[in-house]
Parts: C-alpha cells; sequence; structure tokens
C-alpha cells in the first residue's frame, strides 16, 4: 500500500512482463495477466468474465481492419499485385528504397495530419503495396537483399506507417485523442482550446519526421555499402 | 451499419472456420477450425449475448492458441511465374481495387464525419467487387485466397483484440493508480527538470506496460502534468498535454503490447523475429522521447 493505493493490481504487470521476456506464447501470457489482475484486484469469477467479455467485443474495429482488407489484397495478390508494385516502380529509376519509404512517411504524416489516418495501414497499404515498391525500389538500385536484409527492410515498410500515423494525427483537431486530451485537462480544470494542443503537437511531429526520415537514409546507406 | 460490417467480418471468418474444418490434410484441423469459429461468434453474436459468454469463447481461444492448437493448413501458394504473367496481362488496372479501400473510406469520412470504420468496411465490399471484376475471379476463390493470408497470420489477428481486453481489465482493476502512486511516492517532482523526467518517462513507461498512450494520459496529467508542471511551474496546459500524448507515443513504438502495429506487421510481413518492427522503430522512438523532453523544459517557460 502507498498513499492508501493497493499495490497488488501491479501483479498482472509483473505476469506479462516476465510472459514477454521470456517469450511465452502472447495469447496465454495475456490471458494470463488478466486474470491474475482480475484476481488481485478481487473481481469475482462472473464480473472477470464480463470485463473480459466486453472488453473483447468493444475493440472488434481493431480486427475490422485486417480482416476486411486481407479478403481484397488476397485476391489480387493472386493475380500479381506484388508483382505488378515491384514493375511499376522499376519504370522509375530514381525512386531508390530511401525514397520510396520517406515518400510514404511523409505522406503518412501529412494525410494523418488532415484526419485521414484511415485511408491507408498495415494490411491495406504496407503488405500488398509499400513492401513490394521497396523491394522493388531495392531491386532496381541492384541491391541483393539477401534474407537478413530483406527483413529489416520490411519492417522499416511497417516502421515508417506507424511512425507517420502515430506522429501526424494528433495535429488534426478533430482527432479523438485531442478530444480527450481537452477534456480530461478540462476536468482537472483548465479550459484550453483543441486547436492550441493540436498546435502544440507540431514541434514534436517535425522532430518525428526529420528523426525517423534520417535513420531511412542511414538505414539504406548501410544496406547499400553491405549488399550492393 | 458497424453492426452490419461486424456480421460481414464474422461471416469471412465462419467461412475460414469451415473451409479448416474440410481440409482433410490440415495437421490441427478441429482445434484450428474450432479457435476460427469461437472468433467469428464474437462477431456474429458479440452484444447479443451476455458479455461472460464472450469471456469464455475468449479464454477457449487463449488456451487454443496457447497450446499450438492453431495452425495454418497448407497452401497451394500458386506458381511465381503465373503472378508475373497475370500481373503483365492486368497492368496497372490490378491497382485500382487495392486503392479504392482507400478512395472510398477517404469520400465516406469526408461525408460522414466519425465515421471511418464504417467507410473502411463500405471500401472493402467496393475493393472486393472490383477485385473480382478485374480479375475474373470467384468470390469463392477470393475465400480461399482470404484463408491463405488469415492463415499466415495466425491467432496474431486476434492479439491486438486480446490487448485491447486486457488493458481494459487493467483499468477496471486499478492499476493506473497503483502506478501513479508509485511514480511519486519517492522523488520530488517539485523540482522542475524532476517533474519534466517523470512525467515523460512516466508517459513512455506506462504506455509500454499498457500499450495504450490513452490509458496512461490521465493519469499522468492529474498525477503531475498539471498539479506539478502547470499548478507549480505555470507551464502551459497545452503544451503539457501534446507532448505529454507524444511521449506515450514513443513508448507505443516500443512496446509488444501495440500488437495491432508491432506484432501483426510481424506476421503480415512474414518475418522470423517476432520483434523486427519494434527493432526498426527502437532507434527513432528513443531520441524522439529526448526532443520531448527538452521541448517541455524549454516551453515551459515560454
Amino acid at each position: 500500500m502507498i498513499h492508501g493505493v493497493s499495490l497488488l493490481p501491479l501483479l498482472g504487470i509483473a505476469v506479462i512482463v516476465v510472459g514477454f521476456l521470456l517469450r511465452l506464447n502472447p495469447m496465454l501470457v495475456v490471458l494470463a495477466g488478466a486474470l491474475v489482475t482480475g484476481l488481485a484486484a478481487h473481481l469475482d469469477a462472473n464480473a472477470l468474465l464480463a470485463t473480459i467479455g466486453t472488453g473483447f467485443v468493444q475493440t472488434r474495429n481493431l480486427s475490422l481492419v485486417l480482416v476486411l482488407p486481407l479478403a481484397v489484397v488476397a485476391l489480387l495478390e493472386r493475380h500479381g499485385l506484388r508483382e505488378r508494385a515491384q514493375m511499376w516502380i522499376a519504370g522509375f529509376p530514381g525512386a531508390t528504397m530511401d525514397r520510396v519509404l520517406i515518400a510514404y512517411l511523409g505522406f503518412r504524416e501529412l494525410t494523418a495530419a488532415i484526419g485521414l489516418s484511415s485511408i491507408a495501414g498495415q494490411a491495406q497499404m504496407v503488405r500488398p503495396l509499400l513492401a513490394p515498391l521497396a523491394e522493388g525500389a531495392a531491386a532496381t538500385e541492384g541491391i541483393a537483399l539477401d534474407d537478413a536484409a530483406l527483413a529489416r527492410l520490411r519492417a522499416h515498410c511497417a516502421a515508417a506507417d506507424n511512425v507517420g500515423l502515430f506522429f501526424g494525427e494528433d495535429i488534426f483537431v478533430a482527432f479523438g485523442a485531442v478530444a480527450l486530451m481537452h477534456e480530461i485537462v478540462k476536468s482537472l480544470g483548465y479550459d484550453v482550446a483543441p486547436m492550441r494542443i493540436a498546435l502544440w503537437a507540431l514541434p514534436t511531429a517535425l522532430c518525428a519526421f526529420a528523426i525517423h526520415a534520417l535513420r531511412i537514409v542511414l538505414f539504406a546507406r548501410r544496406l547499400r555499402r553491405t549488399r550492393a | 451499419m458497424i453492426e452490419a460490417l461486424y456480421a460481414l467480418v464474422g461471416l469471412v471468418l465462419a467461412i475460414v472456420a469451415a473451409h479448416t474444418f474440410a481440409d482433410t490434410a490440415h495437421p490441427r484441423r478441429w482445434t484450428s477450425g474450432a479457435f476460427w469459429l469461437l472468433f467469428a461468434l464474437t462477431f456474429l453474436l458479440g452484444g447479443r449475448v451476455p458479455p461472460q459468454a464472450i469471456g469464455v469463447a475468449v479464454i477457449a481461444m487463449a488456451l487454443l492458441a496457447g497450446f499450438g492448437g492453431v495452425r495454418g493448413g497448407a497452401h497451394a501458394s500458386g506458381d511465381a511465374e503465373a503472378r508475373r504473367a497475370s500481373a503483365v496481362r492486368l497492368g496497372n488496372r490490378i491497382f485500382l481495387p487495392a486503392l479504392a479501400i482507400s478512395v472510398v473510406t477517404l469520400v465516406y469520412a469526408l461525408l460522414v464525419p466519425g465515421g471511418a470504420f464504417v467507410g473502411l468496411g463500405i471500401g472493402c465490399i467496393v475493393a472486393w467487387l472490383a477485385a473480382l471484376l478485374v480479375t475474373r475471379d470467384t468470390p469463392l476463390q477470393s475465400m480461399r485466397e482470404a484463408r491463405r493470408l488469415i492463415d499466415a497470420l495466425g491467432w496474431a489477428a486476434v492479439l491486438p483484440q486480446m490487448l485491447a481486453m486486457l488493458g481494459l481489465v487493467f483499468t477496471a482493476a486499478g492499476v493506473g493508480k497503483a502506478v501513479a502512486a508509485v511514480a511519486t511516492a519517492y522523488v520530488d517532482v517539485n523540482s522542475l527538470v524532476v517533474g519534466v523526467l517523470v512525467f515523460a518517462l512516466g508517459m513512455a513507461l506506462f504506455t509500454i506496460v499498457m500499450g495504450n498512450a490513452f490509458a496512461a494520459f490521465p493519469i499522468m496529467v492529474g498525477g503531475i502534468g498539471v498539479p506539478v508542471l502547470v499548478g507549480v511551474h505555470h507551464a502551459d496546459p497545452a503544451v503539457v498535454a501534446a507532448i505529454g500524448m507524444f511521449s506515450g507515443y514513443c513508448g507505443t513504438l516500443v512496446t509488444p503490447m501495440a500488437a495491432n502495429f508491432n506484432l501483426v506487421p510481424v506476421a503480415l510481413l512474414e518475418l522470423e523475429d517476432r520483434y523486427a518492427v519494434i527493432k526498426a522503430q527502437a532507434m527513432t522512438a528513443l531520441p524522439l522521447l529526448v526532443c520531448n523532453i527538452i521541448l517541455l523544459l524549454v516551453l515551459v517557460h515560454r
């Protein structure tokens, strides 16, 4: 107990951290974490089951954005979508892999900043289009990618999408996160215009673009040195 | 409308389950099929049955996946030569259905504020029809291909929802209050530098644990951001809020708890290392967190 707050619920966090560090199956780790947390907080079996069920049903949109695009992308892949993306990018000799990734990072951050965060994503854009484009650009540059280098390039494709999305969306004043910040700060006694919160997201958003773009350039340079 | 789209997801998953049950060459067809069927049922029945029933289904799915019961079938991955020939024959037309998802989502989002998920769902339906038209393939084949990709994801497809569920259990159990109590009990947060460090690092660490900066925000802002940085040091609350949230996002970049961003792409891109995406992001997250701390220190005395 600290200041009258029970620390027992932190047991669940310990379960999660140890489970992830030992690389146990994440589904089991998360289940164990939820059960331990619930029991430590003295939730009875009925309330715990209800909390788990409600939480799962409330977050179905997370799987919606995964499953439905995959059903479209899968058929297109059978008919050569990824191959076509590689052929298309080969028509632009100036499209190096770092330029492809940085252009995508900028596109993702800018569109998220004007509220269009759902027009791209890992299932609908990164797997079917961005990854083949980046791989195609590397091939056009004459870089032979072995399995390890290919994996790192693909991981960078996923990273460009995440970084662009995270640090773009808080600039959009009508985004849920800005509303959340506004409400919470207001509940603490300070009524700040959402516009000003969005405005003060700009310095970090610019830093994020600069840092990540620089990392992409360095990554591409390293690949060129070792794999060309 | 969103309920109809959830039902559609449930239908796709039920077809995946049926194909899995019917796949006699599959090494674990009964347990894998049961896993996809349960997942389908959470979409078809969620909100209609008591939440406890969904809770039981979730636990059953976790046990099926956790003890190796969920495997992919053997898929004829198609012949690379045929795909190449088809890519040449179809030309850039093949991009149209893929881009239709984004375009329809965009148009819908502009017409109906707050309708992003519905827009995406409608976009996928339009794109699916366009894909059938462009490729002249059958709906049955499209479902076989969908099963190939969903099989490739395996239980990782369910992990984002599992973790989001865990976040809600954490909240219900008061984990946030306990973390804030620990974070503020032993340090002198009344010093500006210490206050900023505890606030920014606390946002990042708390987000790493919870997998979601939104869960960390009320606790860190209520515990330190407003009372100390704004109350004692007269910082601009807009600055504290915006940069505090971004400090949390630096945590999101490096936590496996944010499975939809960091673990699902590993499966989607068929990478060996479960933490490959996190490794690609870590060296962006760390300097960016330092930037946030510096920005906070500078802007407090604006």
